[in-house]
């Protein structure tokens, strides 16, 4: 029997799947309807962000054990995370397939407002899981958030250049700023899980991975963007490698929480036995940081 | 109120393994599948060394994270305290796994045996309700059950007990009811000092340690 956390083998690349297909799509859902008329193209942007929701569904189903009883996933708002994921996935469908149709219009607006409902209750849903420490630490929340939001705008400035040619400026200063906060909401997530504690392997694989993201996955696309915004318009062909480096090391980020540092609780004993003529000790909590 | 509760001793349990043996007996769980199963704990060093033993399985928690997770209402908590899962409801999420901090769920999906066929206790207990399903220690759910039609005592009767306390050769683990003062466990709580496993996360479990007299 083990003692110190092992990988939990429940959630894995499919359950990523979900977060990854979710967090981009909501995102891009998001800054399509924000983008307005300045994006010439809702259409293209809004299919490809359903497209994204519906295959991190698909990984879901495919992940339970059960899929004919799928429905059964709606009879627990009360409490449940991911029913309430769920229970918003219809209307989010329902009203981007309906702005999708009309090209935009009031109807993007709540397909918006149902996309932020469905990013924060997939970064609830995460955090809900109290059996593996690197999602249940709160500070989760903001990350999960703020990389969905990063992943939108990423692929929204991609989608944008690769659609219609340009870029508006504001949607790369808005992918800009979700890059700082997403670099914050990283540093503090990384930063409560050393101070709190937790499996010692999870903070490895934390601590391998946030190098090369904060190299390749923060400051690169930080500073493709500063250098297309900032140092001449011949440099506007740099935001879609920005929008791409933004969405994949999200991507990444997501692959990585969910399917590789998901270590869970192990067991600890705050006092070992008295056995015989023995004395109290202080007890053991095998494979953590403290 | 009833709140049943497990008590573990750990003074006197010596890693046997018996109630391993006695719940997969009982319960038929599947090679892999150890609804209860006692820890081998080594410590400190040379040479001051312990050696702990430590049973462990659903904490029935009153808090149950579990419960508050699972999107279809199939795990449930009973006005007795016992956290059950409804096999006919339950989807296979994982969600109820990956939300225990005592690592006490098990999905398979694949029917397997010990020695590949089936033995006769196997046979006469499989389930397949509980392919692809989330399950878990029951605390003996039909046993404690069978209680009310009986008018025997959860913990004190063996009939209504369950099978790994039963089981016990050090008279380890015993279960009762906590809400009642004159019941075995609280008064095995009483006398004693206990703890309980990850009790920081708040899900109050109802499985208790007992490390020393008091």
């Amino acid at each position: 029997m083990r003692l110190m956390p092992w990988h939990q083998s429940n959630w894995d690349a499919r359950a990523a799947g979900n977060f990854i297909g979710g967090g981009g799509g909501t995102g891009l859902l998001i800054f399509a309807a924000l983008a307005g008329d300045s994006l010439s193209d809702y259409r293209w942007q809004a299919v490809i962000a359903l497209i994204l929701v519906a295959t991190g569904l698909l990984c879901v189903l495919a992940e339970i054990g059960r899929p004919f009883r799928a429905l059964n996933v709606f009879l627990h708002p009360q409490t449940s995370w991911m029913t309430r994921e769920a229970m918003v996935a219809p209307f989010l469908f329902g009203c981007g397939a309906i702005a999708t149709w009309q090209g935009g219009g009031s109807f993007s607006a709540l397909a918006a407002l149902f996309a932020v409902i469905y990013l924060y209750c997939q970064a609830r849903m995460l955090a809900a899981a109290k059996g593996i420490p690197a999602w249940r630490e709160p500070k989760s929340i903001p990350l999960m958030i703020s990389t969905g939001l990063v992943e939108g705008a990423g692929l929204a400035v991609t989608l944008g250049a690769l659609l219609s040619g340009a870029t508006p400026k504001w949607l790369a200063g808005a992918l800009l700023c979700a890059l700082i906060v997403r670099r914050l909401a990283w540093k503090f997530y990384s930063e409560a899980l050393v101070s709190k504690g937790a499996p010692g392997k999870t903070l490895e694989v934390l601590a391998r991975f946030g190098g090369r993201f904060t190299t390749y996955g923060q400051s690169l696309p930080e500073l493709l963007v500063i250098a297309a915004l900032f140092l001449g318009s011949q440099l506007v062909w740099l935001l879609p490698l920005a929008g791409a480096a933004a969405t994949l090391s999200g991507w990444a980020l997501k692959f990585t929480i969910v399917a590789r540092a998901a270590y869970n609780q192990g067991y600890a004993l705050p006092v070992l036995p008295i056995r015989g003529q023995g004395r109290a000790v202080p007890g053991v909590k095998p494979g953590w940081s403290k | 109120m009833t709140r049943y509760i497990m008590t573990a001793d750990l003074r006197r349990c010596i890693g046997c393994q018996t109630c391993t043996a006695a719940c997969r007996q009982t319960n038929a769980t599947p090679p892999g599948v150890q609804w209860r199963s006692v820890l081998d704990i080594e410590s400190g060093e040379f040479p001051d060394v312990r050696r702990s033993f430590v049973p462990v399985g659903c904490q029935h928690c009153g808090d149950p994270p579990c419960m508050h997770v699972c999107p279809t209402t199939a795990t449930y908590q009973r006005d007795d305290g016992l956290v059950e899962v409804d096999y006919e409801k339950c989807i296979g999420c994982g969600y109820c796994a990956v939300a225990c901090p005592y690592q006490a769920r098990h999905i398979t999906h694949r029917v397997e045996f010990a020695y590949g066929e089936p033995m006769a206790s196997e046979s006469a207990r499989f389930d397949a309700r509980r392919m692809s399903v989330a399950t878990k220690c029951t605390f003996c759910m039909d046993r404690v059950d069978a209680a009310k039609e009986s008018g025997l005592t959860p913990g004190v009767d063996p009939e209504v007990t369950p099978a790994c306390v039963n089981s016990c050769i050090a008279g380890v683990l015993a279960f009762g009811d906590r809400e009642d003062p004159q019941s075995n466990v609280s008064q095995l709580l009483d006398e004693t000092q206990h703890f309980r496993m990850h009790e920081e996360l708040g899900t109050d479990p109802g499985f208790y340690y007992i490390w020393d007299k008091k």
